[in-house]
């Protein structure tokens, strides 16, 4: 079946396009971009998107689906749900789940439900190391055949950086990417940013340096075994001005943030909300602006979600006992969208750092719409205004310190692999 | 000047009218507990929970001394005897207690923001008797209470607080309480006991304890909290002791009358010697006296009045 896409603006960084172009789809292909293609084959389908954006898929290279292990707090299928509810066409899922994804048998298991439930794609990323214990490497050989795109202990560091080198060096073999997740534990162990708020409210405290020196210290072995490197959620000034300094000399360094480091700052602590209690923790007023400068000045390649939805019992619990993280899909585009109108970014700056960016940075063929590419796309306004209702999640996790906020731009219909997986209430049926 | 707080969780909340209505009303109870019956009908058939899940002495007695002079009805819980031994949560123990009415719940947590949590969903007033590293109000408004009855005045003085200020909650809510009048207040102790931005709360950090004394009014000295890792931040307690153990020798840097404070329990010979905690300037027991007619004018303000 043909599926035109009219009327609409059709934004791709990956090809430097911002201009009003129709998009024909045949079947799950892009058949042909251009200017008033003209419905004439009977029995296409036309989707108006007259005064509404047109743009590539979004890509997370950063979610937890918490499948298998934890169905208590999302599944592969309601974490992909929240995912092109929100823009999302391609998702990374972290190792964290349990079993760990250490082995073939687990990738498989991921890319087998993501293909029977999954309403976008899935890639899983596999654990650096078994059981994510840092000693000894996982069987990473086997799990890039079954479809791991990246590397990652998320959730902790690798402590041992002679076992951090193997897993940099082997990493070649395959030509998949090494995400660093940066903090150093002897220095962390709290639970809120150290800094003007945590000093008022008496909670242990991260330092930035528990992100900082694991930042210089990834760097520094990725470099010298010339590997590339990822660093992920990078929430901090110190970070980033290493890791600008370093992509001057070698180029094979990315990082990504997440929108609540440029959204939400320490003081959004001090009610004890323990939805604003996440890893990395949010941090200084200065660090915000770091962070939004670097994603002006392309220090910052990538917007990731960090996705990470919890059942709400485990939030509901004294500060220090709550559990990390923040339910993102639904709302990290949204989030983002403020960059462009604070004029941190122009609309095809942001939306390179969710499509072609992340798309190269796992070396898979999305991200960008060409005659001949998948049909992953999504149509979205970002004048339309709404307010965040957890209830209204498609995630299971509720917990994020954006409920009640006021957000512009809204993603209107989403389309994987040539199908229509969502449709906002908003956009009319055509 | 009216309160119209439902619970007392920290100084921070609190406006310099609230903190003198307390002291005010404070100093109108302190006659009670002279007197050979020592017992007012205020809170009678008032009912007061104090919810204790880290050891204390002082604060929990004095709060059920307060509310039984009173004439309030008090019940205690500890750690130990709580079902948070078989599991229970912290909310579900505090919803459980309030479906049996009662009118306060004095809370003691070593997590800060616990008190906090409690208050958004229990109709009882909430109070906090010390929240982790966070606060303790009524140490604080105890703490001022001795200060302006000693000295005369808050204004105008040099305050200084020695020791394991990271890790204290009675340092926090001295720093908020002392904001509100215009005094020096300076900070003193280990580097690693001091957290960066302390002077952000008003307060002038001084690592060096015998510049910090100089002509000081009041010297509160505060113990290592050893149950928040306090002993990892140091070398040895004997090198703590040598460095930062309040001596005669620093009292007489300070000035003529000043008066030694501590809000217990003391470490004597580690971070107070004898010579100086039972000598003529320590008002340590003082302190103690003057928690009772604070904790009633706390009790009194939150459950007290008719609505």
């Amino acid at each position: 079946m043909k599926t035109l896409i009219k009327g609409g603006r059709l934004v791709d960084p990956g090809r430097e396009i911002d201009a009003k172009l129709d998009i024909l789809l045949n079947g799950n292909i892009v058949e042909k971009i251009d200017k008033n293609i003209l419905d004439k084959g009977s029995g296409m389908r036309v989707i108006d998107a007259a005064g509404h954006i047109v743009a590539p898929g979004l890509i997370d290279v950063h979610a937890h689906l918490r499948e298998p292990g934890y169905e208590y707090k999302e599944t592969i299928r309601t974490g992909t749900m929240a995912a092109v509810k929100g823009g999302f066409t391609s998702v990374v899922c972290m190792a964290n789940t349990d079993p760990v994804n250490d082995n073939k048998s687990v990738t498989e298991y991921i890319v087998k439900t993501a293909r029977l439930e999954g309403a976008c794609r899935v890639f899983p990323c596999g654990a650096i190391s078994k059981g994510l214990k840092g000693e000894e490497l996982s069987d990473i050989g086997e799990m890039c055949e079954a479809g791991i795109v990246a590397l990652s202990d998320d959730g902790k560091s690798v402590k041992n950086a002679g076992l951090l080198r193997k897993a940099f060096e082997y990493s070649l073999l395959f030509r998949i990417p090494v995400i660093s997740h940066c903090e150093d534990d002897n220095l962390s162990g709290g639970f809120v940013h150290e800094g003007l708020a945590s000093v008022k409210s008496g909670l242990d405290a991260i330092p930035s340096i528990a992100e900082e020196v694991i930042v210089h210290r990834d760097i520094a072995v990725a470099r010298y075994v010339n590997a590339p490197i990822h660093l992920t959620h990078i929430s901090v000034q110190g970070s980033l001005e290493a890791i600008a300094a370093a992509k001057k000399g070698y180029g094979k360094i990315t990082c990504d943030t997440c929108p609540h480091y440029f959204s939400l700052i320490d003081e959004a602590t001090l009610g004890f909300d323990t939805n604003t209690k996440v890893n990395p923790p949010l941090r200084s007023r200065q660090d915000l602006d770091a962070v939004k400068e670097a994603l002006r000045n392309n220090t910052i390649d990538i917007i990731a979600t960090d996705h990470a939805p919890h059942e709400f019992t485990s939030k509901d619990v004294e500060f220090n006992l709550a559990t990390f993280g923040i339910s993102g899909l639904e709302t990290a585009f949204a989030l983002s969208l403020a960059l462009v109108r604070d004029g941190v970014l122009t609309l095809k700056e942001l939306l390179a750092k969710f499509t072609v960016n992340p798309a190269r940075l796992l070396n898979i063929p999305y991200g960008t719409l060409a005659q001949g590419s998948a049909a992953d796309l999504i149509i979205f306004n970002p004048a339309i205004e709404w307010t965040v209702d957890t209830e209204q999640f498609l995630s299971k996790g509720r917990n994020t310190p954006f409920r009640g906020w006021k957000l512009k731009g809204k993603n209107l219909l989403t389309i994987v692999d040539g199908k229509i997986v969502y449709r906002d209430p908003l956009f009319k049926k055509a | 000047m009216n309160w119209d707080k439902k619970d007392l969780l920290g100084i921070k909340e609190l406006s310099k009218e609230e903190i003198l209505l307390v002291l005010d009303t404070a100093d109108s109870f302190k006659d009670i507990s002279k007197r050979e019956i020592k017992k007012v009908p205020t809170l009678r058939g008032k009912t007061v929970i104090t919810l204790f899940y880290e050891p204390s002495t002082r604060t929990r007695t004095s709060f059920e001394i307060a509310a039984k002079r009173l004439s309030a009805d008090t019940i205690n819980i500890s750690s130990g005897t709580s079902s948070s031994v078989k599991g229970e949560t912290l909310k579900d123990t505090a919803r459980n207690l309030e479906s049996m009415r009662p009118d306060a719940i004095v809370i003691r947590h070593s997590m800060p923001g616990a008190p906090h949590m409690l208050a958004k969903i229990l109709d009882s007033s909430v109070v906090n008797g010390g929240d982790g590293a966070h606060e303790h109000p009524t140490q604080a408004l105890l703490d001022l209470f001795t200060i302006r009855e000693k000295k005369g005045r808050i204004d105008g003085l040099k305050v200084v607080i020695i020791g394991d200020i990271a890790h204290s909650r009675v340092a926090r809510s001295n720093f908020f309480i002392l904001r509100h009048f215009n005094t020096e207040v300076v900070c003193s102790g280990p580097p690693t006991m001091i957290p960066p931005d302390i002077e952000s709360l008003g307060v002038k950090a001084e690592y060096d304890m015998n510049k910090a004394v100089r002509d000081a009014d009041v010297i509160m000295m505060l113990r290592i909290q050893k149950e928040r890792g306090g002993i990892s931040f140091i070398p040895s307690v004997k090198e703590y002791s040598t460095l930062y153990g309040l001596r005669k020798e620093h009292i007489e840097k300070a000035k003529k009358d000043v008066i030694i404070m501590h809000p217990g329990p003391m470490n004597r010979g580690i971070e107070i010697a004898d010579e100086v905690a039972d000598g003529p300037y320590s008002v340590i027991l003082d302190q103690v006296e003057n928690g009772v007619a604070v904790r009633m004018a706390i009790l009194y303000l939150l459950i007290g009045r008719e609505a």
